[in-house]
């Protein structure tokens, strides 16, 4: 694939490839998006506005200079001013993170100043480079110190600096990402409106979404770290009630996927915040969310394992073939793939079990999708 | 004084009953002089909690003191730079929105000219200010607004209008061609974001005893005048009324319902 290196979020060059449940492909541009909704359906989006969370600045004991990445936070509790963060040596996104120097060596007590904001280190996070941070700042300076002296996160495959404009969704709400839940990129209100013109339904959570890559292999290996999110009541009850009608439910982003996944226990979604931990992958069964709207994930990254609770290997594969092919464009400015879950553990063995049995019987044994399945 | 006296006894009176009002989060932009200082007496007396814009660090700190649940934001409405980073402040502060008042106003050119001797540059302030400044605010801050609409609460954009807007007064030139192009935007919006719940309302104070005022019309009678206070209390009616009449978005009473 071919690194998308301009930052417009709705290219009108944008394309999507589509993957069907039965498997086959198709590449589209990304306007024909709302053809692919259909009524009753429930899009759930993540609202989460983006933090200028890449802090230039000094760590004191040494005076040398570096860049502070937040990372993450315990909660979305606004008065928090705890963060985890990447640190980096001198320099900043024009080097490749891989290539970055190792920031000074770094230990609990330790101060940073970054422009008008300063910090503590409390402790390392098993890792060198990984520290939790506690900020000196009342809320409000704080918020005042990252609009002025925060920059968007980025990376080298976009070589000028991105405005916050760049790196919001046209949905962001709370700024609690650190960086952008860039499958909303290809989201317009257009689209948003149509869609609910059309009857299908759109709900959001707020997913702090957190680093994608560090450059470091030993903390790659640990993404996507934990992430706390918040599920409001009537989006709970919009899933709950489409699921249980039957209804399919399309994530837009890998992080309502991770959250949704997080947030259902016994086929039912609990409004309220929480703090996902898990990963999805391979072993993974998906329980809430049938398709999924996403970027291009290259193979290797949490994002492309994260696909593989959609689709078998041999598909994943499949797919990621069509889009070197043709050409797709990668990263947060890239196209887009539409991917509907192909198979699912559960079905595939008790469906045709459960088939004649009770309705209640089968949805009490394994939740949703099997009630959808054995309707 | 006068404004000061006013604050307490509004205060005193409606603070702990506002129902409608006090669980509001609002945003408010020109919020140390004029009808904007009053909205924000008024609002954070009944109990709302307030973020408002203004270009001097002083002022604002004094407002932000004097008034409770406040959150002074230094930021020029017309600078295209200084807007997502106020939006930032807007939403990280107050944790969700669900008022936007566009508020600050620029008159073009003072003393008021006619057209032909008005600057270039002195339409365009205009522009930045009353029109280009409300569109940006308005898009950084509609995810947030958006939000509130999709969760059962209220989301309203009130811009601040004018006669001037739809009467084309001599001498008034670029001033009422922003407050017309505002006034237009102001319906627009309304029209294509009714069905996510977001409503948009232009609001004419009237002629209003205000530093502006002074400023365009210096000979006025001000005991002809309206006073901010007066006004600010008006629009907050206005703002009842939106939020609760029979034109109130169909979604937003369903949500709400649920």
């Amino acid at each position: 694939m071919i690194a998308a290196t301009v930052p417009l979020q709705r290219s009108p060059r944008a394309k999507v490839m589509v993957v069907d449940p039965s498997g086959q492909i198709r590449d589209l541009p990304r306007t024909a998006l709302i053809d692919l909704i259909q009524p009753g359906e429930l899009v759930v989006a993540n609202d989460a506005a983006t933090i200028p969370a890449s802090l230039s600045g000094v760590h004191l004991p040494s005076h040398l200079p570096i860049e502070v990445r937040l990372a993450g936070v315990p909660s979305l509790d606004p008065d928090n001013r705890e963060f985890s963060a990447v640190v980096f040596g001198e320099g900043d996104f024009h080097s490749r993170t891989e290539d970055r120097p190792q920031p000074p060596s770094l230990a609990a007590g330790d101060r940073l100043q970054m422009g008008p904001l300063s910090a503590k280190i409390l402790h390392l996070l098993d890792h060198p480079r990984l520290v939790l941070l506690e900020f000196d700042h009342s809320r409000d300076e704080l918020w005042a110190g990252l609009a002025h002296h925060g920059r968007p996160i980025q990376y080298s495959h976009v070589p000028v600096p991105l405005a916050l404009w760049d790196v919001w969704t046209p949905i962001a709400g709370p700024p609690v990402a650190f960086e952008p839940p860039s499958a909303g990129f290809a989201l317009s209100w257009q689209l948003v409106t149509e869609m609910r013109v059309r009857g299908a339904q759109f709900k959001t959570i707020t997913h702090a979404a957190g680093l994608s890559s560090t450059g470091d292999p030993e903390l790659d290996k640990r993404l996507p770290f934990d992430e706390p999110y918040r599920v409001p009541q009537a989006t709970a009850e919009a899933i709950n009630q489409a699921k249980s009608s039957g209804k399919r439910i399309i994530a837009v982003g890998t992080t309502v996927v991770r959250a949704l996944e997080h947030a259902v226990h016994e086929g039912t979604i609990a409004a309220g915040e929480n703090l996902a931990t898990e990963r999805i992958g391979v072993r993974t069964q998906l329980q809430v969310v049938d398709a999924l709207l996403s970027g291009t994930h290259e193979p290797g990254t949490s994002h492309y394992q994260l696909l593989r609770a959609f689709l078998t290997d041999a598909e994943l594969e499949r797919l990621t073939t069509e889009l070197n092919m043709r050409e797709y464009h990668t990263h947060e400015f890239g196209d887009s793939v539409l991917v509907r879950r192909t198979f699912n553990k559960l079905a595939q063995d008790i469906p045709s079990r459960c088939q004649h049995v009770a309705n209640l019987v089968c949805s009490s044994a394994s939740g949703y999708r099997l009630r959808h399945r054995s309707i | 004084m006068k404004t000061e006296t006013w604050g307490i006894r509004t205060g005193s009176e409606v603070s702990s009953h506002d129902r409608l009002i006090g669980p509001l989060r609002v945003a408010i932009t020109g919020g140390t002089s004029g009808l904007g200082l009053a909205l924000v007496r008024e609002f954070s007396a009944r109990g709302a909690r307030v973020a408002f814009l203004a270009r001097h660090a002083e002022p604002v700190a004094k407002v932000e003191r004097e008034n409770k649940n406040t959150h002074g934001i230094v930021a020029d409405v017309s600078d295209k730079d200084a807007i997502y980073p106020a939006a930032l402040q807007i939403v990280g502060e107050l944790g969700g929105l669900e008022i936007l008042i566009n508020n600050a106003s620029d008159l073009g050119a003072v003393p008021l000219a006619l057209l032909a001797d008005t600057n270039c540059e002195d339409l365009e302030k205009a522009m930045a200010t009353n029109v280009l400044g409300p569109f940006r605010l308005t898009k950084a801050l509609l995810g947030a607004l958006a939000a509130s609409a999709r969760e059962g609460r209220a989301a309203l954009v009130v811009n601040i209008s004018s006669d001037a807007a739809v009467t084309p007064y001599p001498k008034w030139g670029a001033y009422g061609a922003s407050k017309a192009a505002l006034r237009h935007l102001t319906e627009i919006w309304n029209q294509e974001l009714s069905v996510e719940g977001v409503r948009f309302l232009s609001f004419d104070p009237g002629d209003m005893d205000t530093p502006m005022h002074t400023l365009a019309v210096p000979d006025a009678d001000r005991t002809t005048l309206k006073t901010a206070e007066a006004a600010a209390l008006e629009l907050i009616t206005a703002i009842e009324t939106a939020l609760t009449g029979p034109h109130s978005s169909k979604q937003n009473r369903e949500e709400q319902r649920v």
